[in-house]
């Protein structure tokens, strides 16, 4: 009876459009397609040197073996720069129709409508449209897309790119910063709030398509940025890559909170890396939805480099047969008086696979820490698992630190308590796993509640029904 | 609506726990099981709504006419049963509306524009608290406050047959006054609803009258009789009926 896989027709972003592209690269990587991407960009030397040197890397890098299962990707395979239309709209109209059904189907002028302060739409490697709220400009708040900033900004870009993220960090961070295009570039000056969120939409349209976008956001002294970013693809029977590169730097007393979606179609595999500089009194906080995809690795990291800094990590996962999520996050302690906390909680259903990685590190001399890490898995069948892969460094005797692991069964009594209601067993299991994740949901923003809500109800429909 | 438990046998694990039991329960009547703890009433209560633990060897449960020996939970539910549980469980992180809109969907959705305002007052009239309906179901909660919301979901759900196990136990006074009235009430306004109390003590019938006393010992209803049978028991205790028994 359990089965926990979402039919491709309960996949509401599962379509897709006929590939009408610009400019499509050959298939597989080598330094003549780094070099058309750049060339096409028209970028400075700089950047295509850096792009030259991360390739070598990302050539001698090994894959990683230690977390999910990578060896089917195949590099040769994959096209690494898609350029859907010529230029960049401002107005929705002129977005070219096959792209506008694409983002209508998604929902973007609904949530454009719903007061946002500004919205990217990237459509394989490139940014399609970009609108964003002038009284945030007159403040001084920069949101654009990568390559606009790098044009726009090249000081700026140039000054933190790569800073927190290094090339050779891992392999698909400097797979990132050979083929990078698009993503996202937030600056908020000192003490601006900028009170309703930014948000991103990232489209993978193509099959064996790589989406490398490179999202950059500097929050200033006493400043405060929300960004919520959403990504789906179409169903194909290849995969898609998708290995992005999120950096960011909180300054004294700022505060940003980074909000993912993650709902591709499962066949992507979904590799990035993400990580936060703290500096003083600054607060990061990374709310980490991981839903679909093939694979997903990814822990967003705080480094909470200057006294007194703070950073929060709520992880959710949901894995459904096939798939793999192995989502947690790192928390860095590198000064006095800094504090953090990683909540995650998992859902496996089927065959799918939770795994929590967390990372909790504290340097010598960094005293008076607080850290707290829990993590909830909830396992629906007998097929479904979990795993913990806790890792704590502990340098200073002077900290304190919780840890709270648990996993779970739905009960055989709270179901029947449920059903004895006049619930069926799939409304009484869905029920109960969204009060599982309730402590999670609450911090998302209400349309993606709703959204994760609808998907947790059909992958329990599966399972059970 | 009639209840008819004819001969039911049944099963937990290795052990039989209930040995041939007999019940006609019709439209309106208000039946009462006692008998000593282990003797199998709370078995008898889930069998009846429907848990998949428990084994029927022999024998059947029928609504109507209709044998439900098969019926999921859910399916029982939505014929009108109700069991009011003994300790009722948690569902973290589900508000008790939530788990009561979601139960009235399922058993009653045409009724649903209404819902809001009747669970408030019915929650105002069981003197729980204000921010109650919000509350993380059941979590938490004091013993009084699970079976007061155990009566809450009996007067949103409205259902045509109710079997509660031990709504009494672990109420002071004041909270089985609550409770016994708030079961009384909700009788009269729905006269052809059946009701089975199981209990331990006769106090509850202060409240509302039964028209039947039952006494189960080791799986079996070993004597029926009126509501002065209750309060035979509570001074002779059960050991008299036993004795009567294998004499």
């Amino acid at each position: 009876m359990s089965k926990g896989v979402l039919a491709p027709n309960d996949y509401k972003y599962g379509f897709s459009k006929p590939e009408n592209y610009e400019f499509k690269s050959k298939r597989g990587l080598d330094k003549s397609v780094v070099e058309q991407i750049s060339g096409l960009k028209n970028e400075p030397i700089w950047m295509r040197e850096q792009r030259f040197r991360a390739l070598e890397i990302f050539e001698k890098k090994k894959m990683p073996t230690w977390g999910a299962d990578l060896s089917t990707i195949n590099f040769d395979q994959i096209f690494y720069y898609i350029k859907p239309t010529n230029n960049q709209k401002t107005n929705w109209k002129d977005l070219p129709k096959d792209i506008k059904d694409t983002y209508d189907a998604i929902g973007i002028p609904e949530a454009e409508k719903n007061f946002l302060a500004g919205v990217t739409a990237q459509y394989e490697s490139e940014a399609v449209y970009h609108s964003f709220q002038k009284q945030w400009q007159d403040k001084g708040v920069i949101f654009t897309d990568m390559d606009t900033a790098l044009r726009k900004y090249p000081d700026i870009v140039k000054s933190y790119f790569g800073r927190s993220i290094p090339a050779a960090d891992n392999k698909f961070a400097a797979l990132n910063s050979a083929v990078w295009s698009g993503g996202s570039f937030i600056y908020v000056p000192p003490g601006v709030k900028v009170d309703i969120p930014l948000q991103a939409y990232f489209r993978i349209n193509a099959a064996n398509m790589g989406q490398f976008e490179r999202t950059l956001i500097v929050v200033d002294e006493g400043a405060y940025v929300h960004y919520v970013e959403g990504c789906t693809a179409p169903i194909y029977s290849t995969d898609s890559l998708h290995a992005a590169v999120v950096e960011i730097f909180v300054k004294r007393g700022g505060r940003c909170r980074y909000t993912t979606i993650q709902n591709w179609s499962n066949n992507v595999y979904n590799l990035v890396t993400k990580r936060a500089f703290v500096e003083e009194d600054g607060v990061m906080e990374w709310v980490d939805g991981n839903l679909g995809s093939k694979i997903t690795m990814k822990y967003p990291s705080c480094y909470l480099v200057g006294r007194g800094a703070r950073g929060e990590i709520l992880s959710l996962a949901l894995a459904g047969s096939g798939q793999h999520q192995d989502a947690g996050g790192k928390l860095v302690f590198l000064a006095p008086d800094t504090s953090g906390e990683i909540i995650s909680k998992s859902v496996s259903v089927g065959t799918g696979r939770t795994s929590y990685r967390g990372l909790v590190k504290i340097i010598k001399n960094a005293e008076r820490v607080k850290c707290n890490v829990r993590c909830d898995a909830l396992i629906i069948d007998e097929a479904s698992r979990s795993d913990t892969y806790p890792t704590m460094e502990v340098a200073e005797d002077n900290v304190q630190i919780g840890h709270e692991a648990s996993v779970s069964r739905i009960g055989e009594e709270q179901l029947f308590y449920l059903m004895s209601r006049g619930m069926t067993e799939a409304e009484a299991t869905s029920l109960i796993v969204n009060g599982f994740i309730e402590p999670i949901v609450k911090e998302i923003p209400f349309e993606y509640a709703v959204e994760l809500n609808r998907l947790i109800n059909i992958s329990m429909e599966g399972s059970v029904g | 609506m009639i209840l008819k438990v004819n001969n039911l046998k049944v099963r937990a694990g290795v052990k039989d726990i209930l040995k041939g039991v007999d019940l006609i329960i019709g439209s309106g009547e208000v039946h009462v099981v006692m008998g000593p703890n282990g003797s199998g009433k709370s078995t008898l209560a889930q069998v009846i709504a429907g848990h998949p633990f428990y084994k029927i060897n022999s024998g059947t449960i029928s609504v109507n006419g209709k044998i439900i020996n098969k019926l999921t939970a859910d399916k029982r539910a939505k014929l009108g049963l109700f069991l009011g549980f003994q300790n009722p469980i948690e569902i973290p992180g589900v508000s008790v509306f939530n788990v009561i809109r979601k139960a009235k969907i399922g058993i009653d959705a045409k009724n649903i524009g209404q819902f809001r305002k009747d669970l408030v007052s019915f929650a105002e009239g069981l003197k729980l608290s204000a921010d109650h309906l919000s509350r993380s179901f059941n979590e938490g909660f004091s013993g009084g406050e699970k079976k007061r919301n155990e009566i809450l979901q009996l007067l949103a759900l409205s259902p045509k047959f109710v079997i509660l196990d031990e709504i009494d136990s672990g109420l002071d006074v004041d909270g089985l006054k609550i409770v016994a009235e708030a079961i009384a009430k909700f009788h009269k306004k729905n006269p052809k609803s059946s009701v089975i109390l199981i209990t331990h003590y006769a106090r509850i019938l202060k409240y509302l009258k039964a028209d039947f006393v039952h006494v189960m010992t080791d799986g079996k209803i070993i004597k029926s009789g009126k509501q002065k049978l209750a309060t035979e028991i509570e001074e002779k205790g059960y050991e008299s009926y036993k004795k009567g028994l294998y004499a």
